[in-house]
C-alpha cells in the first residue's frame, strides 16, 4: 500500500503540530504557572503520528506517562491539554488529572497513566470487550522500553495471545528508563520485539523516527487485528531530547552524552521529512511556513483561553469520587 | 421467602443480575471447574456457559487492568479470587486506577468493576489465605467495599455492585458459606453505607464487621441468657460506612464494642472507635472496646490457630468488663467452623 500526497503531508503536519505545541510548553513551563511534572515528548513524534493516522476514529488507544503525543495525534482536542496543563476547568480531564492523565472519550484516548505498563492490560480489556462484540474496532497500547520489564507486560501479551483480542502493542523504545539505560535494566542480544514473538504475536521493529514507515506498519499491523487474527506488535526505534521530566535538556547530566543527543537530533523525523518533501517537490518552504503560523496561531489562542478560563471550584473538591 | 445458603445466595443474585445484564462478565482462576468457587459461579457457567464464565491465566494484576478496559468500553466484568490475599497482586490496578477512574479523569462514568474476595478462616489455612483486606480497600476512595454477613445481604449487596456504576470490593467469609438465611427471589439491590441492626438492645452497642457481626448476634444470645441487652449492628459495608445507624445505637446505650476479623491497627475496629470518639463521645459511659486479630501472622498449628481467632465468648467477655458486670459462669458456645472437615 502506497502513501498518498495527502497521507505524507497530513503526517508532517501532525508532527509539526506536537512538536511546535511542546516546544511552547517547554517554553512557557518556566513560567510556573503550569504545575503538573510534563514528560515531553520531543524527538518521538513520529510513533504517535504514525500510529494513529493508521487508525479510525473508533478505535481506542492508551498511553503511559509520556502522552501528549499519542492524545494529539489521536485527535484530542489541543485546548483539553493545554487547560488540563494549567489545571482549569477547561483541560480533558478538567484539572483533576494533569499531564500524565489525559483522556478525551470522543476521539478514543480513554486513558493514559503515571504508573508504568499500567494500561498495557488496560487495552487489552477494551481489545477483549471489542472481540466479545465482534466489532471491528481495535484497542492501541502505547508504552515505553521500560515498561517491558514489568511483570504486567507479560501477563498481558499472554492473555491477549490466548483469546487473540484486537490489541496493538505499540512499543517506543527510546533507549532510556528515567535515567538508567538498555544495558543496566534488560539482558543484551534480545530486542524487544522479539519478546513479543515468545507469545506467538506477529512482531516488527521499525524506525520510530521515520513516520511513513511507522505508518505503513501499522496499517498492515492493524489490518491482522481487525481481521480477527489477534494482537500485533511493533517496536518504533527513537529517542527522547529533553530530560525526562520538566522542559530542559539534560545531556551535562551524566548519563548520556551530548554527542549521542545530536547524532539522534540529527535523525529528528519532522526535519527528515520535510527535506525529503522539498526535494521530492511535494511541498514547499512557502507552505511549511504557513503551516508553522497557522499551528503557533491555534496554539497561541489554546493557551490564552485556557489561562483566562476558571480554575474548577473549590466547592467541587470531592465531585466525582462517586 | 425460601431458606438459601450464603453460597447459594451468591449464585442466585449472579444469575439473575446476568440474565438482566448481558454486559455482565465472570472471570478468574478455576471459576468454570466442578468446583465453580464454591458453588458461587457454578449456577452461572452452567446457564451462560464459556461466552460469559472465562477461565483466566494467572495474572490477578492484568486481570484487573482487563476489567477495567473492558468497563471502560461497556463491559460489566465480575472478578472473582478464590482468597482476597491473592487480590494485592492487582492493588495496583484497584487502587491506582480503578478506584481514582472518575476523579481523574474527569469524566461522567466510572468503571463498573465488581471485584469478590473470600476471606479464608481455620482449618490451618495459615497466614497467607485467612487474611481480611476491608481496611485495606477501605482505605481508599473511590471504592464501595463490603463484607456481608447473612445469605440476603450476600445477595442484596452483589445486585447493587452489578447494577452501580463504582468499582466495589466485596469480601466474602468463608466460614459463613453454609449459613442458611431467609432471602428473596427477586434480585433487590441493598445499597452501600446502609447497616442492619441484626437486634434490638439497650445495654451495649455491638458493631461487628463479616463473620463479627455473626458471632456478635451469638454473644448477644449468651449476653441475654445473663440480662444484658446487647444491640447487634452490622455495618455491611466499610465505604461507606453508616456512622448513622452506629451513632443512633450508642446514643441508645453509651457502651460500645466493635469487633473484627483483622487487626486493630488501623483498622476497620480503629475506625468506629474514631466515628464514636469524634461524633459520639458525649453518649460514651466507657471505653470502647476493639476485638480485633492478637498482632501477629495467622498461625497454622490447631491449638496456636485457636488463640489466634476471636470467638462468640472473646466479644462475651469484652462486653462484660465495658460493662463492668459482675456476671459469671456463662454457658460456651461452639466454634463457628467446629464441623468443618476440609480440605478446603
Amino acid at each position: 500500500m502506497g502513501i498518498s500526497k495527502e497521507e505524507i503531508l497530513s503526517l508532517l503536519r501532525g508532527m509539526l503540530r506536537i512538536r511546535c505545541l511542546e516546544e511552547t510548553l517547554a517554553e512557557r513551563y518556566q513560567e510556573q504557572e503550569m504545575q503538573t511534572p510534563t514528560h515531553f515528548s520531543i524527538g518521538q513524534e513520529a510513533t504517535a503520528v504514525g500510529v494513529c493516522s493508521a487508525l479510525e476514529q473508533q478505535d481506542v488507544i492508551y498511553s503511559g506517562h509520556r502522552c501528549h503525543a499519542h492524545y494529539l495525534a489521536k485527535g484530542g482536542p489541543l485546548l483539553g491539554l493545554v487547560g488540563e496543563l494549567y489545571g482549569r476547568e477547561v483541560g480533558c480531564a478538567r484539572g483533576r488529572g494533569g499531564s500524565v492523565h489525559l483522556t478525551d472519550a470522543g476521539s478514543g484516548v480513554i486513558a493514559s497513566s503515571a504508573i508504568l505498563g499500567q494500561t498495557i492490560a488496560v487495552a487489552v480489556g477494551s481489545a477483549w470487550a471489542f472481540s466479545l462484540d465482534h466489532s471491528r474496532r481495535v484497542a492501541v497500547a502505547f508504552f515505553g522500553d521500560g515498561a517491558v520489564e514489568e511483570g504486567i507486560f507479560h501477563e498481558s501479551l499472554n492473555f491477549a495471545a490466548l483469546h487473540k483480542v484486537p490489541v496493538l502493542f505499540v512499543c517506543e523504545n527510546n533507549l532510556y528508563s528515567t535515567h538508567s539505560s538498555l544495558a543496566v535494566r534488560q539482558p543484551a542480544g534480545i530486542q524487544i520485539y522479539e519478546r513479543a514473538r515468545a507469545y506467538s504475536l506477529p512482531s516488527r521493529q521499525v524506525d520510530g523516527n521515520d513516520v511513513a514507515a511507522v505508518f505503513q506498519a501499522t496499517r498492515e499491523a492493524v489490518e491482522w487485528c481487525r481481521s480477527g487474527r489477534g494482537p500485533y506488535f511493533l517496536e518504533g526505534l527513537t529517542y527522547r531530547w529533553r530530560e525526562h521530566v520538566g522542559p530542559l535538556w539534560d545531556y551535562d547530566a551524566g548519563y548520556r552524552t551530548k554527542a549521542e543527543v545530536e547524532e539522534w537530533m540529527a535523525r529528528c523525523p519532522i526535519k527528515r521529512l520535510s527535506e525529503q518533501l522539498l526535494r521530492d517537490g511535494l511541498c514547499s518552504e512557502g507552505e511549511l511556513r504557513r503551516w508553522r503560523e497557522e499551528i503557533q496561531q491555534e496554539i497561541a489562542h489554546a493557551i490564552v483561553v485556557a489561562k483566562s478560563s476558571p480554575f474548577p471550584s473549590v466547592q467541587c473538591l470531592l465531585e466525582g469520587t462517586y | 421467602m425460601r431458606r438459601l445458603k450464603y453460597w447459594q445466595a451468591i449464585s442466585e443474585a449472579t444469575v439473575q443480575c446476568m440474565e438482566g445484564d448481558p454486559n455482565i462478565l465472570i472471570a478468574g482462576i478455576g471459576v468454570d471447574d466442578h468446583k465453580g468457587m464454591f458453588g458461587t459461579t457454578r449456577g452461572a457457567f452452567q446457564r451462560f456457559g464459556r461466552s460469559r464464565v472465562f477461565d483466566i491465566p494467572n495474572c490477578e494484576n492484568a486481570m484487573a487492568g482487563i476489567a477495567i478496559g473492558a468497563a471502560a468500553v461497556g463491559k460489566r466484568p465480575l472478578v472473582v479470587h478464590p482468597r482476597n490475599d491473592f487480590m494485592f497482586l492487582a492493588m495496583d490496578q484497584i487502587f491506582n486506577l480503578a478506584a481514582k477512574w472518575k476523579y481523574m479523569y474527569g469524566t461522567q462514568a466510572g468503571v463498573p468493576v465488581v471485584f469478590r474476595g473470600i476471606v479464608g478462616r481455620g482449618w490451618g489455612q495459615g497466614a497467607t489465605h485467612s487474611q481480611s483486606l476491608q481496611a485495606t480497600f477501605a482505605h481508599f476512595p473511590g471504592l464501595h467495599v463490603a463484607a456481608p454477613a447473612s445469605p440476603a445481604d450476600a445477595k442484596g449487596l452483589l445486585v447493587s455492585a452489578l447494577q452501580g456504576s463504582t468499582p466495589v470490593v466485596l469480601l466474602e467469609n468463608r466460614a459463613l458459606y453454609e449459613l442458611e438465611g431467609d432471602v428473596a427471589e427477586a434480585p433487590t439491590p441493598i445499597p452501600f453505607g446502609q447497616g442492619r441492626i441484626i437486634r434490638e438492645g439497650n445495654d451495649i452497642t455491638i458493631v461487628g464487621a463479616s463473620l463479627m457481626a455473626y458471632e456478635a448476634d451469638r454473644a448477644a444470645d449468651i449476653l441475654g441468657e445473663k440480662g444484658i441487652r446487647a444491640e447487634v449492628i452490622d455495618p455491611r459495608s466499610m465505604r461507606p460506612l453508616d456512622e448513622r445507624i452506629i451513632l443512633d445505637s450508642l446514643r441508645k446505650t453509651g457502651h460500645l464494642v466493635v469487633a473484627d476479623t483483622s487487626w486493630a491497627a488501623y483498622g476497620f475496629a480503629a475506625e468506629v472507635a474514631a466515628v464514636a470518639a469524634e461524633k459520639g463521645f458525649a453518649f460514651l459511659k466507657a471505653p470502647v472496646r476493639r476485638i480485633t486479630l492478637p498482632d501477629c501472622p495467622a498461625p497454622v498449628s490447631e491449638p496456636l490457630e485457636k488463640a489466634f481467632h476471636p470467638s462468640p465468648m472473646t466479644i462475651v467477655q469484652a462486653c462484660l468488663e465495658v460493662l463492668q458486670s459482675e456476671v459469671s459462669s456463662v454457658r460456651g458456645l461452639r466454634d463457628v467452623q467446629e464441623r468443618f472437615t476440609g480440605p478446603y
